[in-house]
């Protein structure tokens, strides 16, 4: 029964790391491909002597986890909103959640830089109103970097805790307000602690993707947000070091194995 | 007894209340005394738990009042309301201890700790969970869960409290004992109970007063006795306990039921519509003849215990339920041909 899942474990995951591992311990090379296999710790070590990596991959983490609480913060009302909704409306809101999540990425970041440079929409907005005489540097910015990331994986906070939310029985609000309770308390002391465990998967779902999230940095972050993403790719495509590359994903993958495997815990628990 | 007079704890006026097309509640009275233990009875869609829900405050009226201590409360929210109610699904913070459960509502009031610590562990005691404090929700059995949800709302120490279905969720065996433990907290609280249930036997056998529900309006209120004994319309008496409710014509100082055959005597008004007769009213009484007889065919029967429920088949197409009293002998058997007979006096006329 569960061959199927092993066959597609091995080639579509094990294989490929496995890959990563062989080129990450082979020496680079100007041939093609750029690497001589060996086993050989120079790309590990190089990772460990440049605190260049060091920084892109704890700047990485620190953008992912402003991201993924974003994330979180803009959910619950949508979810709140859409799970309260009544059912016809609800399928439509979510269609409308989903509906940027079909366009195209690479469009998606294209309309934010349209919205955000400095001949866009909102400065020219912001310069007819008087408010500003000179466009606002929005974009290339840290926060411009944010916006993007939050819009593009916000589909993945908001469908669990909307599910969470879905099954959470309303006398337990209601049981809260008959106590006392006012809507806010309600929020924190039931809504938020039993949907818990559906906010750390909704935070885990984006955090994964925006801790190695390359296109958004490149295209609307500041220059010298030198994130690990974006470092992966210029050692990869840029400086051809791959076993460097190799070893710096391997290490990102190792990395990003300590959440996942705390929210396990956290759900065996629950 | 029916009317609760100036001392009524909450008053209902006029409570309308339609969901779309539906109409729940249609011009609602009721009065609720302190200390009594009410009993909303009636099928489902009868309004019963919406009545209970705009009680509380999670539903708002389309129209009427609700007073609590002649104040109207339909426009405070459930939260300032010092009403507490005990849900049916109990609606237990799954997140949360027994005793944090408990404290819940004490902690929201601001109680002290040390004050609350006190009150939870009486209010566990009452209902007979003491040690079971540190327990979750998920840990406890459906019975000991409905404790805590009436710990819960009796900790707060309303006046008036709420059960939507509070036996509903409980097998056989438990809802008895329940039930007597549910009357002895209602007396040792004082509190006034009101239960919302579609089980007629269990709204008669707990509640000082019963208000028989049915579209949206109330059918009749009185004592348990009163509303069994003497039904005010051919709902009442269908809805309590099966009674025989026969249609037909008044006539002379008699009841005349064409489809079932028989003729009725006894006190019945000229503008009644039915009447009603009890199968436990009803004995076998062969050679008896003329009005409040009637001959059948026993076409089932159903063994209870200390009686046996028969089934007669009337010359007509009605049917007429008798209980048999085991005292009074074996039965008769399937396709016996039976005549029973009634006194006057069991007799109730239904104008409506």
């Amino acid at each position: 029964m569960l061959a199927p899942v092993w066959a597609w474990l091995l080639v579509l995951v094990a294989a490929p790391a496995a890959a990563l591992v062989v080129i990450a311990l082979a020496e680079a090379d100007s041939g093609i491909p750029p690497f001589r296999l060996a086993l050989s710790p120079t790309g590990f070590a190089t990772l460990v002597e440049d605190a260049y990596y060091l920084d892109a991959v704890l700047t990485a983490l620190r953008v992912a986890v402003t991201t993924s609480a974003c994330c979180l913060l803009v959910a619950y009302p949508m979810a709140i909103g859409i799970a309260r909704a009544a059912p016809r409306r609800r399928v439509l809101l979510l269609v409308l959640l989903m509906l940027p999540f079909w366009t195209g990425f690479l469009l998606r970041v294209g309309a934010w830089i349209g919205l955000l440079r400095d001949e866009g929409w909102i400065n020219r907005l912001l310069m007819a109103a008087g408010i500003t005489d000179a466009p606002l540097p929005l974009l290339y910015s840290e926060g411009a970097m944010l916006v993007g990331m939050v819009h593009a994986y916000l589909p993945f906070a908001v469908l669990p805790l909307f599910a969470a939310l879905l099954r959470l029985d309303p006398a337990l609000g209601e049981a809260a307000a008959d106590l006392g309770a006012r809507p806010a308390t309600i929020f924190f002391t039931v809504t938020l602690p039993v949907t818990a465990p559906d906010a750390a998967a909704g935070f885990l779902l984006v955090f994964i993707p925006a801790a190695g999230e390359f296109v958004i940095p490149e295209l609307m972050g500041p220059p010298e947000a030198q994130l690990v993403g974006r470092v992966l790719w210029q050692e990869f495509f840029q400086n051809r070091d791959w076993p460097v590359a190799a070893a710096l994903a391997v290490a990102l993958l190792a990395l990003l194995l300590v959440p996942i495997r705390l929210f396990q815990r956290l759900g065996a628990r629950a | 007894m029916t009317g609760a007079g100036p001392a009524a704890l909450l008053r209902a006026r006029g409570i309308t209340k339609a969901f779309g097309a539906v109409v729940a509640l249609d011009a609602l009275d009721l009065d609720i005394a302190p200390g009594e233990f009410f009993a909303l009875l009636g099928g489902s869609g009868s309004g019963k738990s919406t009545l209970l829900r705009i009680i509380a405050g999670f539903e708002a009226p389309d129209a009427g009042r609700v007073l609590l201590d002649g104040a109207d409360i339909v426009a405070t929210p459930p939260w300032a309301r010092p009403i507490n109610m005990m849900f049916q699904s109990y609606a237990l913070f799954p997140h949360l201890s027994v005793a944090d459960n408990v404290a819940y509502g004490l902690r929201r009031g601001g109680v002290a700790k040390a004050e609350a610590a006190r009150r939870v562990a009486d209010a566990l005691a009452m209902v007979g969970l003491a040690g079971l404090d540190r327990r979750r929700p998920h840990q406890l059995s459906g019975g000991q869960q409905q404790r805590v949800a009436l710990a819960r709302s009796l900790v707060m120490r309303p006046r008036l409290l709420l059960l939507d279905e509070p036996l509903g969720a409980l097998d056989a065996g438990l809802r008895e004992r329940t039930g007597f433990e549910l009357r002895a907290l209602q007396r040792q609280t004082g509190a006034a109970f009101v239960m919302v249930t579609h089980d007629q036997e269990e709204a008669l056998a707990l509640a000082d007063r019963v208000a028989v529900l049915d579209g949206g309006r109330v059918a009749q209120v009185g004592s348990p006795r009163a509303i069994y004994e003497r039904p005010a319309s051919r709902f009442v008496a269908r809805f309590l306990g099966a009674a025989n409710v026969f249609e037909g014509r008044a006539m002379g100082g008699g009841f005349d039921s064409a489809v079932a055959g028989i003729t009725f005597a006894g006190a019945i008004g000229g503008d009644s519509l039915a009447v009603a007769i009890r199968p436990e009213r009803i004995r076998i009484a062969p050679g008896a003849s003329g009005a409040n007889s009637a001959t059948g065919i026993v076409e089932d029967t159903a063994f209870r215990g200390d009686d046996t429920l028969l089934v007669l088949r009337l010359s007509g197409a009605a049917t007429l339920r008798v209980l048999h009293a085991e005292q009074d002998g074996a039965p008769p058997a399937r396709g016996d041909t039976v005549t029973v007979g009634w006194d006057a006096a069991d007799v109730v006329a239904l104008a409506s």
